[in-house]
Parts: structure tokens; C-alpha cells; sequence
């Protein structure tokens, strides 16, 4: 079935069946791989894309629930979103596969709530399961982002006071 | 500076700490390579050094380099680049002079920083899910629900049916469906109809084989003589000793199967054509994975290419001896064959359901006191399945290690006079592998947890009581880390209004963690705030690094305290997805605050080490608020 997809400001053309997940759509059609699959049924947030704004788990919606929508996926933040210098900053990723999804998370949420608190970074964020354990980074970055206070929560000393550059 | 993955060629990239193995594994990356780079670093110092010093004819002992420049006090400059030609040129010395750590000046710095961050912040990472190639077919698989089972017969008709579906083949692991793209090799899949042959498949539920466990323990069911039967660690002193007297403390513990649960499933991408095999994929030890293929496609190992990509998440999984997922991408590229490029991909089901779980494990132990209340004579039993048992010839030692350090190699035990501990391993038919941390998953919580029920027996505060036995033990570094965390965490000031206080200490892959965490009971399910941790690594290289695996760590190893479980009914595995296995969300997340010890050992380890603390260190909070222990995991039940 041939259908149009608006992503990332561009209207593209779709062969895909309109049952077919949005994810599939986006990746397998589309080679937009930066939204990622992780569960399949909405629980961990990883495949998460703006939809007119909103975000939603494109692997449980059917590509057929998008026409005249607007889709926003990773790759159409740009890459020096203030959200992406900030996970950068505190170099949130380990693994980095949720990362998609968590930023397509945080988005929707400063687009929401410029200055969000804790409940409402839980409120957004709690659907995007991490299994590096990054959350306390990620925390940090959406507050920095926001222009919120960051409480740095490593305090690390470096190891031996600074010493002087060695001679050659 | 740019970051390249290594082709698979072990007798050059091979991880010394892996018996030359090439592969990450057991927190090993920057203790195998810590020497080499800075030797690597040092020889192409000393050439560019050298080839500097020729081109502007003045001693080498001249030559300065500092920050990327080298310089002479004529007033010669260059950077790197502008002799890389001539440095090529200039024969590696044999020996180098390394930096005395006291002159480090990027090391051990917040100047020390991934290096992936922007990739993986901007969806470019490419992972093995991405991977696109001309002419890629997409397949899935349909694996028996049962371990050990076998297809019987199948009916594929239908899954042919499903527009995009290439072919259907039977394989070894199961029936594959090869497909145009990833839905409608699901679609395939699903289509499929099988009839599994069961005869050789385990068909007990996880409660008949933790029971089972739990008779040998007791010695209510006979456990083999012989290479299979007990065998004994850390012991010393009469062992009948062990059984008698009034114990102080006499539990059991009880730990469940868990899953890795990666956040990308297993996946693989094979092109077999005739005896050649490239693999793409985030493969975890490439000479296992080269080994194992070779087997398949009727060809040496080294000439298996493997193009090794980031892996989303592995926490052990990936590193399989029977390259269980590998394997299986390439019995289907070789059906497919000529050349053709497949993807095998797994459902986060697939994935939840094929096994190589932390195994089920069970603990007895019964201990006396001294006069002081310091342990007297200690009585250990694990009974636990071997992860060892898969490893080809000459890998596994007498003892399963996997199955028992962290109890075997204890200060606690060192500090013990009487010491009666054992391990048995049966064998059961679910597949078991390390997962992050490995023994410390279960045997740093055993450990803990009855130090504390043993201070507390005895009166004394948890610390004092540690202090006392790492005095005894002669373990400094337990001692130092302590006493960094008991400091930092306000041990001897009361907790926050509300919360209450555990602590934990392990040792694990060369590291040793203490941690001091803040629990509150929220409707009867811990919450866990501020968990204050140190560490000692050896020689610190990337501080916030150090600090990432700590945070990661810990949350890691407090979703499998509190929520981690696998259970089986009848041999099949209840769980699927993330509704059913349960794992740690932000806001249960803790707040690690990480302190690194000083310290001029050789690195060790950081991604493992900062797992298996957290447990514990909840658990004696959980018995100081309600005076009893915690002697199962996990501390909530689905």
C-alpha cells in the first residue's frame, strides 16, 4: 500500500502495510535506524518519536495512525539540540541503545514543561527503562538542559593533586 | 582521536587476562590494556622524539613534546602530523621508559572522556539492529518452549503466505523464517506451526529445582561421589567443629534465575558463502564466536571475519561459549548462502526466553561465635549450577570459581579459625551463563547479610564489627574503602529523619567496593536515596568514568535485589517482556555519590564491581528498620 509519511519535515513515500508498526516503517523502510526496538509492546520506551509533538512508542502504533501527522524522530533534532549537548556534557550513554528514546522522552517534555520538577521528570521519564543504569546522568542532563541547578552527583577527586607537565 | 574496532585476529588483539582470548569480559578491557597503550604510547613518543630530533639536527635529550607538540630551544616546533613520516621511518626502540605515575597528567583527570557520547546521542551509533545491507534478508526463529526440546515436525505453508517472506528452514535451534524485512519475518514466524519433540527437554519448574538444591544442601538427597560431588574451599581446622556448638547465626538463601535482559535483544548478522563467514555484530569475544562458526561453515577459525560493533548492552550475555545466537545466524546464512547477507533478529521474548541465565543458587550457613561475638567456626554450602561446565577443555579449573568466589577468598572466612565451606553443582537443563558480577551476585549478599545478623548477634555496630575482621584478616583495602565510605556517608551521625542506613563491602575482579546506602520502606517496598560509594580500582584513569559503571552498577545490581527473577512452570519460562520481568526505572533509581581511593596498583576492574554491593547494603538496612534478615531474592515478588 502506498502511502505518505511526514518525518523530519519531509513528506516520503511508503510501501509498508498499514498494520505494520511505525518503528518498521522508520527503520526498515525509511533506514531511519536511530529509533531503536527494544521491547515491542510500549514498556520500555525505547522506540519513542514525536508525533505532532507528542510522544509515543512507535513499535505498538500501525504506520496507518500517521497521515497528516508530523513525525519527529531523532535524527530530526539535529544533533546540537540542547538536550543532545547536555547528555553529551555528562556523557549519559553507556551502551547507548535507549538513548534515542530517552532524549525523544525528555524533549516532549521541556516542550511541555520548560522547567520541569522532579515528579514531572519521573512522570515522563519512568516509561524509558535504562538497563545501564544511566538515570541519575539523565536526570542531570534534562535539568541542564532546562537551565535548572545540576546537583553534580559524583563528586570524584582526581587522584593525586595536579603536578606539573613532565619534561621530555 | 578516533576509536576503532578491532578485526578478529587474537594473537594480536588477544585480552591477557582472557588467556589471550579476544574478547572483554570479567572487568578486564583496562586492565589488559593499561600496559600495552602505555607502551603503544610510549614507543610512538620516543620515535616521534627521534624523528624530530634528525630533522632538526639536535640531541633527542633535547627534544621536548608536551600536549600534542614537540619543541627544541632553537625554536623548533611541530605537531605530530607533520612527522608522521619520518616517525614511521625511525626503528621502535626495544625498551621504553614509562611515566612515573607522579607526572600524569591526563590520567586520573576529568580530561579522560568516552569518546561515543555524541554518536550515541544522536541516533548514529550504528548497532547490529542497524545494520543495512544490499540484498539483506531478516530472519527470526521459532524456538521450542522448553529447553533440551527439539522440532518434531513443522508446517511452514502458512508463514510463506505472509507477503515479504522469503523461505522457511528447519535449524538446529529451531524453524527459521527469512523475510524482506523485520515484520514480516515476524509476521512469518508467528505463522509458523511446529510440533516440538520433548523427550530430551528439562521439564521441571524453577520451585522443583530450587527444591532440589535445597535437599542436597540439607543432605536429605545424596549428592554424587567423586569429580561431581563436593568439593571443598577455604577450609581449615576441625570440620565437625563447623557443625557443632550453639550457632549465632544460622540461615539459608535463596536466589533466583536472571535474565540479562539487554536492552537490545540478541542479534547477528552472518554472510556465509561456501567455507567463508563474515559476521557484523556487537560481539563480545570474538575468538569464541570465530571458533564457533568455523565449526559450521568447515573452515579455520582465523579466517572467520568479524566486524564488531557497539552491542547494546551485554552484562556477560554475549560472551557465550557455545555462541548460542551466532550460531544460529549462521546455520540460517548458510542455508540461505551464496553470499547473502542475514539478520537474525530476536524478539525481546526470544531473547527473555532462551536462557543462559544467572543460575538458581542456594546458600546454607551456620556460624559460631567467640567470646567478643567474632565469628568462630563458619559452616558454608552453595549448591548451584556450574557456568564453568560449558567451557571447551582445560578452561575450568577443579572448583567452579565462577560458582563460589566472593565466599571463597572472604576476608570473613580468613578471619575465621574453623572453616567448613563446600560446593556442589548439579547439573540441571537450563542454560546458565555469567551475569554482571557472576559470583558476587549472590555470594557478596550471603556474605553481607549474615555480617551484619552476626554484629547485631553480638551488639556491635556493622562498621566497628567489619573494622575488627578486616584487622584480623589483614584486608587494608576493605578497611580503606570502609572507612572512605563510613566517612563520607556520615556513618557515625544519625541517618536523614526517615531513612535508615545499610552497609556492604566486596571484592570482586581485583576492585573492592564499599557501599553505604539510605533505604526508606515506602508501603512495605524498599526505596533506596542516596547511596554513598568508594572504591578501590588500583590507578584511577577515567574518574567519571569510574563513576558511570559505579551508578550503572548499582542500579543493575538493586533491580535484580528488588524485582529480578525468572521462574519456569513445568520448563517453560513465565516471563516474555519488561511487563513480566520487572527492572529498574528512573525514579527507583538511587543517587550514587562515588569516591575513589587513592592507590598506585595497576587498574582493575570497574564495570562488575559495583553490582553486587548494593543488595546487601539494602538488605542490612531492611534488618536494622525491621530487625529481620532478607533470605530470598527478590525483596519484591511479582
Amino acid at each position: 500500500m502506498a502511502s505518505t509519511l511526514d518525518v523530519n519535515g519531509r513528506v516520503l513515500n511508503v510501501n509498508a502495510g498499514p498494520d505494520t508498526p511505525l518503528l518498521w516503517v522508520l527503520r526498515d523502510e525509511l533506514g531511519l535506524t536511530g529509533t531503536k526496538y527494544g521491547c515491542g509492546i510500549a514498556q520500555c520506551g525505547a522506540c519513542t518519536v514525536l508525533a505532532d509533538g507528542q510522544p509515543i512508542r512507535s513499535c505498538s502504533a500501525p504506520v496507518s495512525a500517521f497521515t497528516g501527522v508530523k513525525i519527529t524522530t531523532i535524527e530530526g533534532l539535529g544533533g546540537d539540540h540542547p538536550l543532545q549537548q547536555a547528555w553529551v556534557k555528562h556523557d549519559v550513554p553507556q551502551c547507548g541503545y535507549c538513548q534515542s528514546g530517552q532524549i525523544m522522552g525528555a524533549v516532549a517534555l521541556l516542550n511541555q514543561t520548560p522547567k520541569p520538577d522532579d515528579a514531572a521528570i519521573t512522570a515522563a521519564m519512568d516509561g524509558h527503562i535504562c538497563r545501564c543504569g544511566a538515570y541519575q546522568r539523565i536526570r542531570a542532563a534534562i535539568k541542564e538542559a532546562a537551565g535548572m541547578p545540576v546537583v553534580t552527583t559524583a563528586p570524584v577527586p582526581p587522584l593525586a593533586p595536579a603536578v606539573p607537565a613532565p619534561k621530555a | 582521536m578516533r576509536v576503532e574496532q578491532a578485526p578478529a585476529i587474537a594473537n594480536v588483539y588477544g585480552n591477557a587476562n582472557m588467556g589471550g582470548t579476544q574478547g572483554t569480559g570479567g572487568s578486564s578491557a583496562i586492565a589488559n590494556s593499561w600496559e600495552q597503550l602505555r607502551r603503544a604510547g610510549a614507543t610512538a613518543r620516543a620515535m616521534f622524539v627521534q624523528a624530530a630530533a634528525g630533522k632538526w639536527n639536535v640531541p633527542a635529550g633535547e627534544v621536548r613534546l608536551a600536549n600534542g607538540v614537540l619543541t627544541h630551544a632553537s625554536g623548533q616546533q611541530a605537531h605530530f602530523g607533520e612527522l608522521l613520516e619520518d616517525a614511521a621511518k625511525v626503528t621502535p626502540p626495544d625498551q621504553v621508559t614509562l611515566k612515573d605515575p607522579k607526572t600524569f597528567t591526563l590520567i586520573g583527570t576529568d580530561r579522560v572522556r568516552r569518546k561515543d557520547s555524541v554518536a550515541k546521542s544522536t541516533g548514529a551509533a550504528r548497532y547490529t539492529q542497524d545494520v543495512r545491507l544490499p540484498n539483506m534478508l531478516v530472519a527470526m526463529v521459532a524456538h521450542p518452549p522448553k529447553f533440551g526440546a527439539k522440532v518434531k515436525s513443522f508446517d511452514g505453508s502458512a508463514a510463506k503466505n505472509v507477503p515479504g517472506v522469503v523461505e522457511v528452514y528447519q535449524i538446529p535451534s529451531g524453524v527459521a523464517v527469512v523475510a524482506n524485512d523485520t515484520w514480516a519475518a515476524r509476521q512469518g514466524r508467528d505463522a509458523l506451526k511446529v510440533t516440538w519433540d520433548e523427550s530430551g527437554a528439562e521439564t521441571r519448574g524453577s520451585a522443583a529445582i530450587l527444591a532440589s538444591f535445597k535437599d542436597l544442601a540439607a543432605g536429605k538427597s545424596a549428592a554424587p561421589e567423586g569429580k561431581n560431588g563436593w568439593k571443598g574451599f577455604d577450609s581449615k581446622g576441625e570440620a565437625a567443629r563447623a557443625a557443632g556448638g550453639t550457632a549465632a547465626v544460622e540461615v539459608a538463601y535463596d536466589f533466583p534465575y536472571l535474565a540479562h535482559a539487554t536492552m537490545e535483544p540478541m542479534n547477528c548478522v552472518a554472510v556465509v558463502k561456501g567455507n567463508s563467514a563474515q559476521l557484523i555484530f556487537g560481539s563480545q569475544t570474538q575468538t569464541l564466536d570465530q571458533l564457533n562458526t568455523a565449526r559450521i561453515v568447515g573452515n579455520l577459525p582465523g579466517a572467520i571475519q568479524i566486524e564488531t560493533l557497539p552491542a547494546g548492552g551485554s552484562f556477560g550475555r554475549r560472551a557465550n561459549f557455545q555462541s548460542d545466537y551466532v550460531v544460529e545466524c549462521v546455520q540460517i546464512a548458510k542455508k540461505v548462502g551464496g553470499g547473502r547477507p542475514v539478520k537474525l533478529v530476536w524478539t525481546r521474548e526470544d531473547d527473555m526466553r532462551a536462557g543462559y541465565y544467572r543460575p538458581i543458587v542456594h546458600h546454607t550457613v551456620r556460624v559460631t561465635t567467640d567470646a567478643e561475638g567474632y565469628p568462630a567456626t563458619w559452616r558454608h554450602r552453595i549448591v548451584t549450577q556450574s557456568i564453568m561446565k560449558g567451557a571447551p577443555p582445560g578452561m575450568s579449573g577443579d572448583i567452579d570459581f565462577t560458582a563460589a568466589e566472593g565466599a571463597l577468598g572472604s576476608p570473613y572466612l580468613k578471619a575465621t579459625p574453623v572453616v567448613d565451606a563446600q560446593l556442589l553443582t548439579p547439573d540441571v537443563g537450563v542454560p546458565v551463563l555469567w551475569w554482571r558480577s557472576v559470583g558476587a551476585t549472590h555470594t557478596a549478599y550471603v556474605m553481607e547479610h549474615t555480617i551484619d545478623q552476626l554484629a547485631r548477634a553480638a551488639g556491635k555496630d556493622p562498621v566497628e564489627y567489619r573494622r575488627a575482621l578486616y584487622v584480623k584478616a589483614g584486608a587494608n583495602r576493605h578497611l580503606a574503602v570502609l572507612n572512605t565510605a563510613a566517612e563520607k556517608a556520615g556513618w557515625a551521625t544519625p541517618a536523614p529523619a526517615g531513612w535508615t542506613r545499610g552497609v556492604a563491602v566486596h571484592e570482586s575482579f581485583g576492585s573492592v567496593v564499599a557501599q553505604i546506602a539510605e533505604v526508606q520502606l515506602e508501603n512495605g517496598v524498599p526505596k533506596v536515596g542516596r547511596v554513598v560509594t568508594a572504591i578501590d580500582c588500583g590507578v584511577a584513569i577515567s574518574p567519571d568514568q569510574i563513576a558511570a559503571q559505579m551508578e550503572g552498577g548499582t542500579c543493575y545490581g538493586l533491580s535484580a535485589a528488588l524485582f529480578g527473577e525468572i521462574t519456569l512452570t513445568d520448563g517453560v519460562v513465565d516471563q516474555g517482556n519488561f511487563d513480566t520481568y520487572r527492572v529498574l526505572r528512573n525514579s527507583e533509581a538511587p543517587r550514587v555519590e562515588t569516591y575513589i581511593v587513592p592507590s598506585a596498583n595497576p587498574p582493575s576492574g570497574v564495570g562488575e564491581p559495583g553490582t553486587p554491593v548494593i543488595g546487601p547494603a539494602v538488605a542490612n538496612a531492611l534488618l536494622a528498620i525491621n530487625g529481620q534478615p532478607v533470605l530470598s531474592q527478590p525483596f519484591v515478588k511479582a
